[in-house]
């Protein structure tokens, strides 16, 4: 088997560490991803979905245990490190999508890459490459126009875009569909699911929704901080 | 590393904040306009207080040692008794070896003229009018150079060959006098010399309008009796401000008594300080109010932007960059501020320098278009909103992007 792309061991997450009100979130998760794995966390409110989301992410440091992703132990990288991290590995697509109101749907694709463009080929390969997502996620006409401008699907369709430019190896997702109608939240699936097929880009989706979770290739279950079940989803297609 | 990137998100959140941004440019504008105005309105009032102070007065005068009486100390050593002082009557006192002297003075730092002077005190004379009268006896290339008085002629030219007088335009209606008569002056001691009237001046003060006469330095040497020699050499110096400073210098390397203009007129003096003093304060104010009105808009523009910061920092913004974000809005208002307040200022300046007069009619100030001070003010401006944004700023690097994204 190749190398996994993800994986934690024994990761602990507490809030407040060291005050009275301290809370341990993640009891110790064991998880691996394999490259080009599009995987399903599904689980109750406040079972740490979030936190774990997060802490993949590079988000937030993790109390204990170890991270290594793609090869590298990330456990001790300081901000720097896992900003940089972040940048070249990851991808993000939030809820409510988090575009920039003050860019167009084509700015808002390109910022990670105009953060260090040298690094990523310079301004117009950024921007061909920009423009190639947005077509690629259908909207090839709205390039100009602002997120305000924009109905919930086409803005998350945008954070997809944004999400692939610097083409990571993981995309983490939080409930991408979650403010969307269910044809709409549809669409926005086949499209991940396209892009993990074109790109061999492995996914975490966090969702709520069954039938979403029920077309992954893989659902993990968390209860209260800890794993409950981890199985392949023979069933998705 | 470019600053691209930074730079665009800086323009952009200004751009967003459209109310806000407006608000705080306007303000620093007006804080700088207002900066630019007393500025220009303490200059022009100061510059003309000076002028008319100085007018006719040279910056800095030498004149020979006070005679003094040493006391007579009587009785024993252990109760010694002072008697009783009386004060000498001053004689018209001279400067011996005035050439050299001249030379000496000449040379001090801060020093850009020199002209020696023979002045005293006489009878002006013409039919039955006769007024009192202070004689300055000079050579006029040279006292030229330390007061200006062609800018004060009235009428007639600068001149002094032996025989010519310049004299004040009051003095010249009090002996009944236009410009070509002649008229008699009488010394003290007699002796008397007739002058031809050749300009009569406008010395800017009734006083002196009323008593001065110019001659040629021989004349009045003869006159005052006091052939060869002078009674003062008049200087000027290159920075007014600084006469005492030159004053301070010269008496530390002769024997003579220096004053400055600033020791004989020194309530226009401390006014012209305290008035210094109290534009700085307001400057001072309005400086540190500007700058904590970009602060507190940089600081709620944090707040206000704290998800946009959050998902910067997600996909991979450093806190560095952030940082510059926020530093860099803070130098561009400070410089839209400063712009815009020089604007204000000019304008300020141009519609007030219309309405602000002197006592003569002349405007207070000019309207001079000051391109080195507006480079200062968008510089000093420029740092001041660098200065302003730090904390805000660093407030935005420090937000943790987790927490930020949840809201």
């Amino acid at each position: 088997m190749t190398q996994p792309l993800v994986r934690l061991q024994g990761l602990r997450k507490t809030y407040n560490e060291g005050l009275p009100n301290a809370e341990e979130v993640l009891h110790g998760i064991d998880l691996e991803i394999a490259p080009g794995e599009f995987t399903a966390l599904i689980g109750p409110s406040g079972s740490g979905k979030s936190t774990l989301l997060n802490a993949l992410g590079l988000l937030e440091s993790a109390s204990g245990g170890h991270y290594e992703l793609a090869g590298r132990d990330v456990t001790q990288f300081d901000d720097d490190e896992r900003t940089q991290a972040r940048h070249d590995v990851l991808g993000f697509i939030f809820q409510f999508h988090h575009l920039l109101p003050a860019f167009t749907a084509l700015e808002n694709v390109m910022l990670p890459g105009l953060m260090r463009p040298k690094e990523k080929g310079g301004p117009e390969a950024i921007q061909r490459r920009a423009a190639e997502l947005l077509d690629a996620v259908g909207l090839a006409d709205a390039m100009g126009k602002k997120p305000q401008q924009l109905s919930g699907g086409m803005q998350q369709r945008v954070a997809i875009a944004r999400a692939l430019v610097l083409g990571p190896r993981l995309v983490l997702a939080d409930e991408p569909t979650g403010n969307l109608d269910t044809h709409t939240s549809d669409s926005i699936f086949e499209l991940l699911r396209r892009f993990n097929r074109d790109f061999g880009t492995a996914l975490l989706v966090v969702t709520h929704d069954p039938r979403l979770a029920a077309r992954c290739d893989r659902i993990v279950r968390l209860v209260d901080g800890l794993i409950a079940s981890d199985e392949p989803n023979l069933a998705a297609t | 590393m470019t600053l691209g990137f930074e730079l665009a998100v800086a323009l952009r959140f200004l751009r967003e904040g459209r109310m806000q941004t407006a608000l705080i440019i306007g303000g620093a504008g007006i804080g700088v306009a207002v900066i630019f105005f007393i500025t220009a309105v303490l200059t022009g009032v100061q510059g003309d207080l000076i002028k008319r102070v100085t007018g006719a007065q040279p910056h800095v005068v030498v004149k020979p040692p006070e005679e003094t009486v040493s006391p007579l100390v009587a009785g024993s050593d252990e109760a010694p008794r002072v008697a009783s002082v009386q004060a000498r009557p001053q004689r018209l006192t001279t400067i011996d070896g005035w050439p050299a002297l001249a030379r000496a003075v000449e040379m001090t730092e801060g020093v850009i003229a020199v002209a020696p002077v023979a002045s005293g005190s006489a009878l002006g004379i013409k039919g039955d009018a006769s007024r009192s009268v202070v004689i300055i006896g000079t050579e006029l290339d040279k006292y030229l150079r330390v007061v200006r008085l062609d800018d004060k002629v009235k009428a007639g030219v600068l001149q002094l060959e032996p025989g010519d007088a310049l004299i004040g335009i009051e003095l010249a209606k009090d002996l009944g006098a236009v410009l070509g008569d002649r008229f008699r002056v009488q010394s003290a001691t007699g002796v008397s010399e007739v002058f031809r009237i050749r300009a009569l001046l406008d010395l800017g003060s009734r006083e002196l309008n009323r008593r001065y006469v110019y001659t040629d330095l021989r004349a009045a040497q003869s006159l005052l009796g006091i052939p060869g020699r002078i009674t003062n050499l008049d200087a000027a110096v290159r920075d007014i401000m600084q006469a005492d400073v030159v004053a301070a210098r010269l008496r530390g390397q002769s024997g003579q008594l220096i004053e400055s203009w600033i020791q004989t007129n020194n309530q226009v003096f401390t006014a012209i300080k305290n008035q210094d003093i109290m534009t700085l304060l307001i400057r001072f104010f309005i400086t540190v109010v500007v700058a904590l009105g970009i602060a507190s808009v940089l600081v709620v523009s944090v707040v206000q932007k704290r998800k946009e910061i959050g998902i910067l920092r997600a996909i991979g913004a450093t806190r560095r960059q952030m940082l510059a974000v926020f530093l860099m809005q803070g130098v561009i208002v400070g410089v839209g501020g400063a712009l815009l307040g020089s604007g204000l200022g000019l304008m300020l300046v141009s519609l007030f320098s219309r309405i602000l007069r002197n006592s003569e009619g002349e405007a207070l100030f000019s309207l001079t278009f000051d391109f080195g001070l507006i480079g200062i003010v968008v510089i000093a401006a420029a740092v001041l909103g660098l200065l302003a944004a730090v904390l805000p700023a660093r407030n935005a690097a420090r937000l943790d992007p987790a927490q930020a994204i949840r809201g």
